[in-house]
């Protein structure tokens, strides 16, 4: 089983109180901490746990600057056996579909059963999967939470509404794009980060993959981030403020008035 | 202007609530074109959905096959291809099958692809102006779309408010000799229904709700106590489940339960559309999270800005009391 695992660097939203920058034009980049995309971790890690059963080989791809490397190899840490980066100028301002033409490219240099993408990432457009899965003409399932190997084909569940889980038979070669909570990856310490430090990772530029800068980058860009801003707040909340024994005394009153307190 | 058609969700003869708010957000996008409702499905329950459609929709192309009794976004993505015309606008909700159907359909369409649509702002030429979220909805952005090859938009269930004025006497246009090939390299197989909890956390009139503020799992057992204190059931947004700490039963979301309390604690809870898009019946809502830019306190009634695992022993503490 050959599989090719699309992750990315994003800013960790665990961890960040993401804000504008002082022009409003994007967030503040400076302080941020990134980290690999949750929802690519977890593909990662089932991926290698059906290497693991099945035999095969994991393959982790990024496109981005050379500080991706870092999500690399902290998947390879995890289990991956191969790295790629794909990171060119011209990649600059991408959308979605730009990205998944570079990842086409990338998929068409290899030989893979599976491709497996998270199911979102920081923009939350879900689309690079389902992109990817038609530009290559492969069968694409999204929100997967569930994968068995049935001989030639793939059992997969679907996340659906209401927590139920809709199951398909789908065909390999395909694409998976990833839920949360199909596993528990596992943890990566410096240590395992340290013992792939060395293993060479090949960097693809837009020529080496036979790529037209008009089809990627902000010149191929259909959709166009044009800046940022902070939403709307509505009524919003009444905040509380004060003493904590002056909040809670406070909301206590709130909370008996409203019947919740039984 | 392209025609704009909008894709039906429905279940059991029903339409989704998405169907309606569709139409809002079409007029927002032209207001001078008429918008066509796509239905796919078969049998008795589609033309159900349909005349409830033509209720709403000027014209509503029905699309009766055997095969769609349940849909295959592999199938349905095909068929789409076979009837519209390549520069449409198609617009579909931004649930389960709208993100399996919709981003490889803007590929075979050879069209642009906007997601999570939040609101639209108009048109300025060939380019339509809409909003989205990132970042779990901390910021907005505004995006322009060059649509001038048709486009393909996933809405987002909720924003847009759903157009109730009826009395569209719209007709219902039979387009099943149309699809073409229905083959496809992926089968449905069958609905897994999630199972029930030890807690039916939907009928629970207060929840001490936590989210990834809660940060370890041995510190559900603060919630458990604050809940008892109260009276309450302990509910929790995605995270929490990710992480095993507590059943699938008990998440409250989209994906998860759909919950009408009467008071809704939403505890180290960032709010993310699909967790709020579970809470239903207007509950009163105290949000306590350390971030003050989570989006849960644009939507709740009270907010506080504390650490959960400080702030919950207190409130217990004082609840106790008396």
């Amino acid at each position: 089983m050959e599989i090719l695992v699309c992750v990315k660097r994003v800013p960790d939203n665990e961890e960040n109180e993401i804000e504008l920058n002082s022009d409003g034009n994007d967030i503040e980049r400076d302080d941020l901490v990134y980290s690999v995309n949750e929802w690519d971790n977890y593909a990662v890690e089932e991926a290698i746990q059906m290497v693991d059963e099945h035999g095969g080989t994991v393959t982790v791809v990024t496109v981005g600057d050379e500080e991706s490397e870092e999500v690399l190899r902290r998947e390879m840490a995890m289990g991956a056996e191969k790295g790629i980066l794909v990171s060119d100028d011209a990649f600059e301002n991408s959308d979605g579909k730009g990205i998944a033409t570079i990842l086409k490219s990338v998929v068409e240099k290899g030989n893979y059963d599976i491709i497996m993408t998270g199911a979102q990432a920081d923009a939350g457009a879900a689309e690079v999967g389902g992109m990817l899965a038609a530009m290559l003409d492969l069968p694409y399932a999204s929100l997967v939470n569930k994968i068995d190997v049935a001989g030639d084909k793939l059992n997969v569940g679907r996340e659906v509404e209401g927590g139920d889980q809709e199951m398909n038979e789908i065909e390999l070669p395909c694409v998976l794009s990833i839920q949360t909570g199909i596993n528990e990856p596992r943890y990566v310490g410096i240590r395992g980060i340290r013992k792939v430090a060395s293993v060479e990772i090949p960097s693809f530029s837009a020529s080496d993959l036979g790529l037209a800068s008009d089809s990627v980058g902000e010149a191929g860009a259909q959709v166009k981030k044009v800046d940022y801003f902070l939403p709307d707040l509505g009524d919003g909340a009444e905040m509380l403020e004060g003493s904590t024994e002056e909040i809670i005394d406070k909301l206590i009153e709130m909370l008996k008035a409203k019947g919740g307190l039984q | 202007m392209a025609q704009i058609y909008a894709y039906i969700v429905h279940k059991d003869g029903v339409a989704d609530d998405s169907a309606l708010e569709l139409i809002t957000a079409a007029q927002k996008i032209d207001a001078g074109t008429g918008v066509t409702a796509i239905v796919t499905g078969s049998g008795e329950n589609l033309d159900r959905v349909c005349n409830e459609m033509a209720e709403s929709y000027k014209e509503v192309y029905k699309i009766d096959n055997d095969a769609f009794a349940y849909p295959n976004a592999e199938v349905i993505r095909k068929v789409l291809v076979n009837i519209l015309p390549g520069d449409s606008i198609v617009l579909v909700p931004h649930n389960t099958f709208g993100m399996d159907l919709a981003p490889g359909l803007s590929i075979k369409m050879d069209s642009a692809y906007a997601s999570d649509v939040v609101d639209v702002e108009g048109m300025d030429g060939s380019t339509l102006k809409i909003i989205r979220q990132e970042f779990g909805g901390q910021v907005s952005t505004h995006v322009n779309v060059d649509i001038s090859g048709g486009a393909v938009i996933t809405v987002r269930p909720g924003p847009f408010a759903p157009d109730e004025s009826k009395g569209a006497g719209g007709q219902v246009v039979d387009k099943s000799g149309d699809i073409g090939d229905v083959s496809a390299k992926r089968k449905y197989l069958e609905t897994v229904v999630q199972e029930a909890g030890d807690v039916d956390i939907t009928k629970s009139e207060v929840l001490v709700s936590v989210g990834r503020g809660i940060e370890d799992e041995e510190n559900i057992e603060v919630a458990n106590e604050l809940a008892e204190a109260m009276g309450a059931d302990v509910s929790c947004s995605r995270p929490i489940v990710d992480a095993k700490w507590l059943d699938k039963s008990r998440q409250v979301g989209t994906s998860g339960q759909t919950v009408k309390p009467k008071v809704y604690m939403a505890m180290g809870i960032s709010g993310s559309f699909q967790h709020l898009g579970g809470i239903k019946g207007s509950p009163f809502i105290v949000a306590v999270n350390k971030n003050p830019k989570a989006p849960i306190f644009q939507v709740a009634d009270v907010g506080i800005i504390a650490d959960i695992l400080e702030f919950m022993p207190e409130l217990t503490e004082k609840i106790s009391e008396g």
